[in-house]
């Protein structure tokens, strides 16, 4: 087996000096009816290449997105990745280390959290962020909980733009903490009355933006109303591409900032791993979540990084911690932080840029076909009005060769949206890309 | 025309190493952070401005700073190749990081994950699209099953702890159908398990009541039966547990839990030492998250990302969270909306960690039952051969009982010495060593968990074991210097942490100029 670097004469010898007849002798606490005298009846080892042809075949069966016209979305996006970011995250000193408990010999990656942690304040403009979550929907869940602790109440509220899987994963660990949680109904237009829904027995209001329908929201007012009652706001990003283009939601306001980090760095891969970004004010940083690096000096005075304030953590504080998290994202926060320090705000404004005008083309182009747009702002993602179900528009699309979108109805069944569809635009796509969707858009609508 | 030609030796026998004018030395080479060589105003993305356009942000344009420099590729290279040279990794040394299972990373894995089929697929994408992709889930799934003998699988956590809270959460969703959460409330968990183990249990609302364990570091029947009662939900006990023994009354205590109306949750960090060779399924297990990125040997990625799905007992199954595969014929669909189903919710968007379930597969493709079988018996057979290679120097708390994947010492051994735990792990980075696993379990006095998993030759394990009892030797002769200042070689010595927390600096913040 060519993973296992014991011969069958090292194991005699080891055998041997431990002092046992046979490697069973050491299973000796297990029960004896317990213990499998021989190999399961499951297929035996397999060379490089018999585990790569049948993945391979299984991998054929997917139509992947870099080969065909592609515009889904829904919090997850397909952007460019630069080679050098993959080529890097496989470094063995970074592929095969752990968490840096011993930072004398983990200073690099160490150094690369204090970056990412300062380009995600800087980046959703608040004053520090965490070393990542495992994704945007888990980080929102941790996101109302640490605004339980914060202001000592245990009711959000949830706002209708919400993605509709961060709702019900906060939904379910809502109802098993047996906190409260309001959700609003699915708001596909942006208008609900958030303010108005306030009260002083809330803890935190958790909004999106761009929300699930892609519309952008102004959070100013909202925090403002948010502060006069002692309530949270909680900012959703699953877009993070957007805060090239859109006002952070820290110049806004919020008080907790939320992200899915994926759009940077990271590919789709069907949903994971992703890398949740989790940034506060500097007030409440002893009730955060997850992981934090800090700076200090070696005993030669040598600045230095180190995994600190770990007296919230679960390994320190067990039943009183702030989170159970422990192992989190820490490679794809790499990769986040390389594709981010290549890019710096100048090609991340420019990125932003271009996601934005693909998608207004689209838009215009959609609306030129008298397809109705419902945003009346969006970053690179908007809902628009199909005859008929999206949903097998979409499968009619995707045999024409173009992956659409997503249908509403799909995360939200059952809502009364089912000719509602989901399209974004990314810099992938090309006009060429754009007119294929067009065509195929025609086609759906006559089958 | 130089006759001489190039010196090939050194004129000077040995002198003192020279400051230089750097700070470097020659491949240890300093890296100041981003922020302090990049520049806001360079991208290394080439990216065309796009034709001109009508916004319609709808009046949201950002105006605040960013505050993010930019680098080119090549300055990111070195960059990054720099900061990776400051790291212990794996593919560098033996890391014997108890409980965290530091095994080789096969790249075919990783080869298999980048496949576009898998690597560049939406998830929600039409399932039409990626039955490959479902199908293999199904076929991690089925093999998960059958090294367990569980029942059904969840496999969306994100990692151990967050299995850990969906076996929890199913188990809390089991309790209430049968009318009981008013009732039971209390998690038993052994003063050695996992600070997972009580945090998940609080963070749901339950109160965690301690189960000692006895001398010989097993938890024992008359301990849980003491500890059970009607108000209690669940134990969570870790097997093997984190001592590195296998529980040996675990059956009996799935047996006294049962019988008093409770589940018991395992936790499954340690599963790498019994695959193919015990099913928790045969010991009573109800729930057991298994960790893919150490049983099955994802990468650690410095920390992440993991993979958790939860195996689930035929009393729990009908809880598992959304999504699920179900399979109607030749054609795969995911059922993704927990309404109209007994499933207690949804752990996280989309459908776990795809990556990790690629990883994860080919790793169990490739070894097979026989394999995996044989790579749980070389990482006990590792184990025990350095337990026993230590014994004689280093003092372990339970006696000379053998250990399962990995060999637990305590610090009575340096008593009087005045050496601790910490010092002799960071004179273990002076000889090119990731210290192993320390203060961990906290029921052991300056525990030592070391853990060299299967992937270590005979070679190594032996390197290993004459350079810890030379330190082992060394610390009991008094060489205190060795050891209280180390490590001595590392691109850091000590680094104060206390002062890290005291005036916690989380982020880089431009120097003010006076």
């Amino acid at each position: 087996m060519r993973y296992l670097p014991l011969s069958s004469d090292d194991r005699a010898d080891m055998l041997a000096r431990i002092g046992v007849e046979s490697i069973d002798d050491l299973f000796c606490d297990a029960p004896r009816d317990a213990l499998l005298k021989s190999p399961l009846d499951l297929p035996h080892h397999r060379s490089e290449l018999e585990v790569e042809r049948h993945l391979a075949r299984l991998a054929a069966k997917n139509v992947a997105a870099g080969s065909t016209p592609f515009f889904v979305g829904a919090g997850a996006y397909k952007h460019h990745v630069p080679s050098s970011v993959d080529h890097l995250i496989q470094r063995s000193e970074f592929l095969t280390a752990y968490t840096p408990y011993q930072p004398e010999i983990s200073q690099g990656t160490l150094q690369v959290l204090f970056e990412f942690q300062t380009q995600v304040a800087n980046l959703v403009g608040m004053d520090v962020a965490n070393a990542s979550m495992y994704d945007g929907s888990t980080a929102t869940a941790e996101a109302i909980l640490m605004a339980h602790r914060v202001t000592r109440r245990r009711k959000a509220l949830l706002s209708g733009g919400l993605h509709p899987h961060y709702a019900a994963t906060a939904r379910t660990l809502s109802d098993m903490a047996e906190d409260e949680m309001v959700v609003l109904p699915p708001d596909v237009s942006g208008n609900e009355d958030l303010i108005g829904a306030l009260d002083d027995s809330l803890s935190c209001v958790v909004v999106q933006t761009p929300d699930f329908f892609g519309n952008l929201r102004d959070l100013t007012p909202l925090a403002a109303a948010c502060q006069a009652k002692g309530v949270l706001l909680v900012a959703v990003v699953t877009e993070i591409v957007s805060l090239g283009l859109v006002e952070s939601p820290g110049a806004m306001g919020a008080d907790i900032v939320v992200a899915e980090g994926q759009s940077i760095g990271n590919g789709l891969n069907f949903g994971g791993p992703y890398v949740g970004l989790f940034a506060t004010r500097e007030k409440y940083v002893r009730q955060m979540p997850g992981r934090l690096c800090g700076q200090t000096l070696d005993s030669d005075g040598r600045r230095g990084f180190v995994l600190t304030l770990s007296t919230r953590e679960q390994h320190i504080r067990r039943e009183k911690a702030t989170s159970n998290i422990c192992t989190n994202s820490g490679l794809c926060a790499l990769a986040f932080s390389i594709h981010l320090s290549l890019l710096g705000q100048t090609g991340l404004k420019q990125l932003a840029r271009i996601n934005h005008a693909n998608a207004v083309a689209l838009a215009e182009a959609l609306e030129q076909k008298g397809v109705e747009v419902l945003n009346k702002s969006f970053f690179n993602e908007f809902t628009v009005r199909v005859k008929g179900d999206a949903a097998a528009l979409v499968e009619t699309m995707a045999r024409e060769g173009v992956l659409a979108g997503v249908p509403v109805s799909r995360l939200l069944p059952g809502a009364g949206l089912d000719d509602l569809l989901l399209v974004a635009n990314t810099e992938i796509n090309t006009a060429a890309d754009r007119d294929a969707f067009l065509a195929a858009l025609d086609k759906g609508a006559k089958s | 025309m130089n006759q001489q030609g190039r010196p090939t030796r050194s004129s000077i026998a040995t002198q003192d190493a020279p400051q230089t004018f750097t700070g470097n030395r020659a491949l240890e080479m300093g890296e100041a952070l981003i922020f302090e060589t990049g520049r806001e105003d360079f991208t290394g993305v080439d990216l065309d401005p796009p034709a001109p356009f009508r916004p319609r942000l709808g009046g949201l344009e950002r105006k605040s700073e960013i505050g993010l420099p930019g680098l080119s590729e090549p300055e990111c290279m070195r960059h990054y190749v720099r900061l990776s040279q400051k790291n212990y990794a794996i593919d560098s040394g033996l890391y014997p990081l108890g409980s965290c299972t530091m095994k080789h990373n096969p790249r075919l894995n990783e080869k298999m994950a980048r496949l576009p089929g898998f690597g560049d697929i939406h998830p929600l994408q039409p399932v039409s699209t990626v039955q490959g992709a479902l199908e293999l889930m199904e076929e991690l799934a089925d093999w998960l099953l059958k090294l367990t003998n569980m029942t059904a699988v969840a496999l969306s956590p994100k990692a151990g702890a967050h299995g850990e809270m969906c076996g929890m959460m199913a188990i809390k969703a089991a309790i209430a159908a049968k009318g009981e959460g008013a009732t039971r409330k209390v998690v038993l968990a052994p003063e050695s398990a996992h600070g997972t183990n009580p945090a998940t249990a609080a963070s749901l609302g339950f109160s965690v009541r301690a189960v000692p364990a006895g001398p010989d570091g097993l938890v024992h029947p008359d301990a849980v039966k003491a500890a059970l009662g009607p108000d209690v939900a669940a134990i969570m006990l870790t097997n093997p547990n984190t001592c590195g023994l296998f529980e040996r009354e675990i059956v009996e205590i799935a047996r006294l839990v049962h019988e008093a109306g409770a589940y018991f949750y395992c936790d499954g960090a340690n599963f790498n030492a019994i695959v193919g060779k015990v099913r928790p399924g045969d010991l009573g297990v109800d729930a057991m998250h298994i960790n893919l990125h150490k049983t099955f040997s994802t990468p650690h990625g410095g920390g992440g990302p993991g993979a958790g799905p939860v195996v689930l007992s035929e009393r729990l199954a009908a809880f598992a969270p959304v999504p699920f595969i179900r399979r109607d014929g030749d054609r795969l669909s995911l059922v993704e909306q927990a309404e109209g189903t007994q499933a207690f919710g949804r752990m996280t968007a989309f459908h776990g960690q795809m990556g990790m379930f690629v990883r994860s597969l080919a790793y169990i493709l490739s070894h097979g039952a026989d394999g995996l079988a044989k790579a749980s018996e070389d990482a006990v057979l590792a184990a025990n051969y350095l337990r026993v290679g230590l014994s004689d120097l280093m003092s372990a708390p339970f006696g000379d009982r053998p250990c399962m994947h990995e060999a637990l010492f305590d610090d009575t051994w340096l008593k009087d010495t005045g050496i601790t735990t910490l010092d002799f792990a960071k004179a273990m980075i002076d000889e090119g060593y990731h210290p192993m696993t320390i203060y961990f379990p906290l029921v052991v006095h300056g525990a030592m968990l070391i853990e060299p998993t299967e992937s270590e030759s005979l070679v190594s394990l032996t390197l290993f074991l004459a350079t810890m009892r030379d330190l082992a030797m060394r610390a009991l002769r008094g060489e205190k210097e060795r050891f209280l200042g180390a490590p001595f070689y590392a691109p850091r010595k000590r680094l104060d942490e206390t002062a890290a927390a005291r005036k916690p600096v989380l982020k880089w913040t431009k120097p003010k100029l006076v």
